[in-house]
């Protein structure tokens, strides 16, 4: 049974590992702002969850589990709002130079 | 398992840092944000994954952090947008 | 492969990046974002000197507090950047600046490295007399129980240093409501926000309150958390900032530092010296010190970071 939470741990926490750096890839080599926008927010919300996914057999207490979920929740609503805002001011500020 | 936690978070801080050159090159106010909001959940995914290594309590640095940067964050798209026009961010717009 | 090493590695490279950019950048806002980046990994680097009070309270301050306070300055001197940027200093002054600093920092790095080890600490003493003060966190513990003298004058130079922020409001507007009217867009994403965040902020914000006492935390960081919950619902425009004339703002900025007095002050008769906790009554004591701190230090820094009176008060 531990081996395989030890297993999805692994599994989970590479996977989240793999969409930060592709959001982060998204982030410098895509052509514009709003899609660079795109790129980042989803590969992080969901490199961060899949992160903490992987983190919850691995907690010590409930508390601790609910802890990692809640920073989740957290960073992923930051991060819709964030990149809405951040969309209105590019949209603001037309194309980029 | 701790040394593969520790490489994963090797591997989310170079994730972090390649976003360093967007920073650094970003042409327009969006993008400076866009580098800080990634540097903000990579940091939040490292503190996480110390906190499973090292010391439990390092989650309630991360929960601060969540916090204080959906704060910055808006505070910063807020007036950031003001930088850019003469107006001021509070003169009655979108938000 | 030394795994520590590598990570530290990197965070420094990191961190000198960041500094490096954040000076050289010629756009303020840009070097204001950097200056947030750097706070932000600067916690990183708390975090892997287990420090983690250190790191709470410099992802609440640094990352957060001081960039909007950074930014909102940045806005202000919009207008004034065409006219400082003709008169760059000299090269001779630049030279001057380079030698100060290099020097500064050669001089801390001979200090830090040259310490004996291991290096001179009174960690041991304190660890050793903890158990008095019913507390579990050594830094709490210092901070209110061996060291509480420091503390209360810290809250106090706080307090000062609002008044001065409010003495750069011009006489007429003296008493009035700091920052300006923030338009409120009611089904807008940020009123959503303000809505949403405020009430988790204040749940974590005493959370981090309470476990304080025996693991990283403390007032200080609740009360950043408290502040800026509170300039995020004043930012969106769900609430105004209150004129700093009013008497509850006044009561609640004050409030720490009077209950901190008098608590010392009953130390004097009841346990023999200023400060001192009877026997027993230490941790409910320093609780009760650390509540009433909290709620002044959200109170002033939210003030700080909103700056002078910019309106009337019947505005």
């Amino acid at each position: 049974m531990s081996l395989l939470l030890d297993l999805w741990t692994i599994v989970a926490v590479s996977a989240g590992v793999f969409f930060f750096l592709a959001g982060t890839v998204g982030l410098l080599r895509f052509p514009d702002t709003l899609t660079r926008l795109h790129a980042l927010t989803k590969a992080d919300n969901l490199g961060l969850g899949l992160v903490v996914l992987g983190l919850l057999p691995r907690v010590s207490s409930p508390l601790a589990g609910l802890k990692l979920v809640c920073v989740w929740l957290l960073v992923m609503l930051a991060g819709a709002i964030g990149s809405q805002l951040i969309a209105r001011v590019a949209r603001r500020s037309g194309p980029p130079a | 398992m701790p040394e593969f936690l520790a490489v994963a978070t090797l591997l989310v801080l170079l994730a972090t840092a390649l976003g360093l050159i967007r920073l650094l090159r970003g042409p327009g106010d969006a993008e400076r944000m866009m580098a800080a909001q990634l540097f903000g959940t990579g940091g939040v995914a490292a503190l996480l994954l110390g906190a499973t290594i090292v010391d439990p309590s390092i989650a309630d640095a991360a929960l601060t952090l969540a916090l204080l940067a959906a704060f910055a964050s808006v505070a910063f798209v807020k007036y950031g947008g003001a930088l850019g026009r003469s107006s001021t961010p509070e003169s009655g717009e979108d938000e | 492969m030394n795994m520590p090493l590598l990570v530290d590695g990197s965070l420094v490279v990191l961190i000198l990046a960041v500094a490096i950019w954040t000076i050289a950048v010629r756009d303020s806002f840009a070097a204001v974002v950097g200056y947030a980046i750097y706070g932000l990994m600067l916690a990183l680097a708390w975090v892997r000197l287990a420090a983690i009070d250190a790191a709470l309270t410099e992802a609440a301050i640094g990352g957060g507090l001081t960039g909007v306070l950074l930014i909102r300055a940045a806005v202000r001197l919009r207008p004034t950047e065409s006219v400082v940027a003709v008169e760059t200093p000299g090269r001779f002054v630049k030279a001057l600046a380079a030698v100060l600093a290099g020097t500064v920092s050669a001089a801390l790095a001979v200090v830090v490295l040259s310490f004996p080890v291991p290096a001179p600490t009174l960690a041991p003493q304190v660890a050793g007399h903890i158990a008095s003060t019913g507390l579990g966190n050594a830094v709490t513990a210092v901070l209110l129980a061996f060291r509480a003298t420091d503390t209360l004058l810290e809250a106090v130079v706080l307090v000062f240093a609002l008044i001065a922020v409010w003495s750069l409001a011009p006489d007429r507007l003296w008493g009035g409501r700091p920052g300006p009217r923030y338009h409120l867009e009611a089904n807008g994403m940020l009123a959503y926000l303000a809505r949403l965040l405020p009430p988790l902020g204040i749940i974590v914000a005493i959370y981090v309150f309470w476990v304080g006492a025996d693991l990283p935390g403390g007032k200080f960081q609740a009360g950043t958390l408290l502040a800026a919950m509170w300039l995020l619902a004043i930012m969106a425009g769900l609430t105004d900032a209150p004129p700093v004339s009013r008497g509850w703002l006044r009561v609640a900025l004050v409030t720490g530092s009077v209950v901190f007095l008098a608590i010392g002050f009953a130390g004097v008769p009841l346990a023999g010296a200023f400060l001192a906790y009877p026997a027993g009554y230490g941790k409910p004591l320093i609780l009760v010190i650390e509540a009433a701190s909290m709620l002044s230090i959200a109170v002033t820094l939210a003030l700080l970071v909103l700056g002078p009176p910019e309106r009337s008060a019947q505005q």
